[in-house]
């Protein structure tokens, strides 16, 4: 393994004077490491140990089990993934549905050409713009950070008016960055549900307006969406490493750069698990919910 | 002689003067196109012509506003950002190519043979693109970048484009499955013609121009993850790269507060321009290959 920590903790001992035998026993009680079993025995002991939740211990905080430093860590990702999430989604569907509605007018190329342009930049480009100027220049938002560490926690509203004010900037390059997605994918969507036969029969109908376009067309038009958001929280989870990284925003992103920078493998590999079985989760979630929200999937099986 | 003379011109108005003219009909496609055309001049000809050495430091000039001689300013360490730009976008343009060549061919090749094939070779190959498709891709990326610590741009490419094929692949998997039933290649079969010439004469150059757009998208794709890469400060320092100026202008404003505009948003709109401009070029090349998106 190139840099192995390992390797660095025992020849540090051995500097200070212990013999290689005495620095390798140190090492071994402190990391529960057994050297004496072969790598893949060690591997399917520390899959075991997954499996009962235990994740191993950090090497960089020393003694803090690594799923300790998770807990701690979740919450806020999942904090402002969801946030920002939401927000994004709804606004999407919102704006992308008073897209189509009035396609081709003004205002329909106004918001398709800010969807095609807030969806090509990077969040974390937007992200570095925002920090400069709303944090460095003007200093209306903090520039690191979840919270103020000087305010007890709990649900007082002076701690939680600050953890907003911290996941503001974060959230809002996320926004930005991903409603122009679903604006265009819920504009396409609706253009093409109100093409349907159904509409015309629900107007020949006589229903009102609004009764057509919340039952009949939105709720039509949103079955595809539904399916790729469950996807994109997934994938989410991957691109927050950057925006946590530049707000120092301590959730699973952090902490999986921080242990890449500092070789801490079982920290690492801990992060990486959450990321990747939060991948799975929504895949999973995504091709339930596709059964649910559409009968003729359910029927058709 | 004339007879090639005129099937010359021919392709040349097929393949450009046509094309052409559908991008330059729409605002947004020529803006695109003049965006790339720019950005691919920077870093061909750019190296070229610049005037200083964006590895030398200079701390007598360091933190300069714009002037004539420096039209950016000066970073911390008294180096042309100008320069720096020009010389990075020779990085960062190459790399991402090379990665959306590999992504793409990769993903082409296994989408095809996957759709084409089936049987026992589709759900072997389905399986390692949906085992693929399940790897959180950043944070891959920054393990393997910070582990083999590369300054080899062609590496760097490879590393970028481990996971980026999976998502193409499946949806090239689709575009076969579907041609595959087509009478064309059908009746390509029934005359008994090989597999590789129905592969590469009934069903590439159906898809092409769907490979085309989304080599685009791999092209933007490998931009944000290379990028994002150096910004973190996980890739070496020794190319000189949009990301590294990031990184540096934030790691900077950290410790001293005194942020020099151009630093940091010279390259940030840099990279904003050339995303957007690609993905306008790319809508209109839509236009190009589907005359049923044309208006009017």
């Amino acid at each position: 393994m190139p840099g192995n920590p390992i390797d660095v903790m025992i020849n540090q001992y051995m500097q200070q004077g212990m013999s290689m035998e005495q620095a390798r026993i140190m090492v071994s009680s402190l990391y529960q490491i057994d050297f004496s079993k072969p790598v893949w025995e060690q591997y399917i002991e520390y899959l075991q140990l997954i499996i009962r939740g235990n994740l191993g211990v950090s090497y960089i905080y020393t003694g803090v089990p690594v799923a300790r430093i998770i807990s701690y860590a979740l919450p806020w990702t999942v904090f402002l993934l969801s946030i920002s999430i939401t927000l994004s989604f709804v606004l999407g569907i919102i704006l992308g549905m008073f897209a189509a509605y009035r396609r081709n007018t003004k205002a329909d190329h106004t918001i398709t050409l800010f969807s095609t342009i807030t969806n090509a930049i990077p969040n974390y480009v937007l992200a570095l713009i925002f920090l400069f100027f709303f944090a460095c220049v003007w200093k209306i938002f903090p520039m690191r950070g979840t919270r103020d560490p000087r305010i007890p926690p709990g649900f007082t509203l002076e701690f939680i008016s600050n953890v907003f004010h911290h996941a503001t900037l974060p959230i809002l390059s996320f926004l930005i960055t991903t409603v122009g997605s679903w604006i265009l994918q819920m504009r396409g969507a609706t253009i093409s549900v109100l093409g349907e036969d159904y509409i015309k029969v629900a107007e020949a109908r006589g229903l009102k307006g609004k009764r057509i376009m919340f039952s009949y067309v939105g709720r039509n038009a949103i079955i595809p969406l539904f399916t790729r958001l469950a996807i994109a929280i997934g994938y989410m989870f991957s691109g927050s490493v950057l925006i946590e990284n530049i707000f120092t925003y301590t959730g699973i992103g952090y902490y999986l750069t921080y242990s890449v920078t500092a070789r801490d493998y079982p920290l690492m590999q801990g992060c990486f698990l959450i990321t990747t079985l939060a991948i799975i989760l929504s895949n999973f979630i995504a091709d339930l919910l596709y059964g649910f929200l559409d009968p003729r999937v359910r029927i058709e099986r | 002689m004339v007879q090639v003379k005129e099937i010359l011109t021919k392709a040349l108005k097929k393949l450009v003067y046509d094309p052409l003219k559908i991008i330059l009909k729409s605002r947004r496609g020529t803006f695109g196109l003049i965006i790339v055309l720019f950005f691919t001049l920077m870093a061909t000809v750019g190296p070229l012509i610049v005037r200083y050495d964006p590895s030398t430091v200079n701390l007598s000039e360091a933190l300069q506003p714009p002037s004539l001689k420096h039209p950016l300013g000066t970073d911390w360490f008294g180096r042309d950002i100008l320069a720096m730009l020009i010389i990075g976008s020779q990085d960062v343009l190459f790399v991402s190519f090379v990665t959306a060549l590999i992504t793409t061919s990769v993903a082409t090749f296994i989408g095809i043979l996957s759709g084409y094939m089936g049987g026992k070779v589709d759900s072997a190959l389905v399986a390692v693109t949906d085992i693929v498709l399940t790897i959180p891709g950043f944070p891959l990326l920054i393990v393997i970048a910070s582990v083999l610590r590369t300054s080899n741009p062609i590496l760097l490419a490879a590393i970028l484009s481990i996971t980026a094929w999976a998502p193409l692949s499946r949806a090239i998997r689709s575009q076969t499955l579907s041609l595959r039933e087509r009478e064309f290649v059908e009746m390509a079969k029934c005359l008994g013609m090989p597999s590789i010439h129905i592969i590469f004469s009934e069903i590439l150059p159906n898809i092409m121009p769907y490979i085309i757009i989304n080599g685009i998208f791999a092209f933007t794709g490998a931009i944000y993850a290379q990028v994002g890469l150096f910004m973190l400060g996980l890739a070496p320092y020794k190319s000189q790269n949009w990301g590294v100026m990031l990184n540096l202008a934030v790691n900077y404003a950290g410790a001293v507060f005194s942020i020099r505009q151009a630093s940091l948003l010279a390259p940030a709109i840099c990279i904003i321009l050339l995303q957007v401009g690609l993905v306008f070029l790319s809508g209109s090349l839509e236009e190009v290959f589907n005359p049923r998106l044309r208006s009017g």
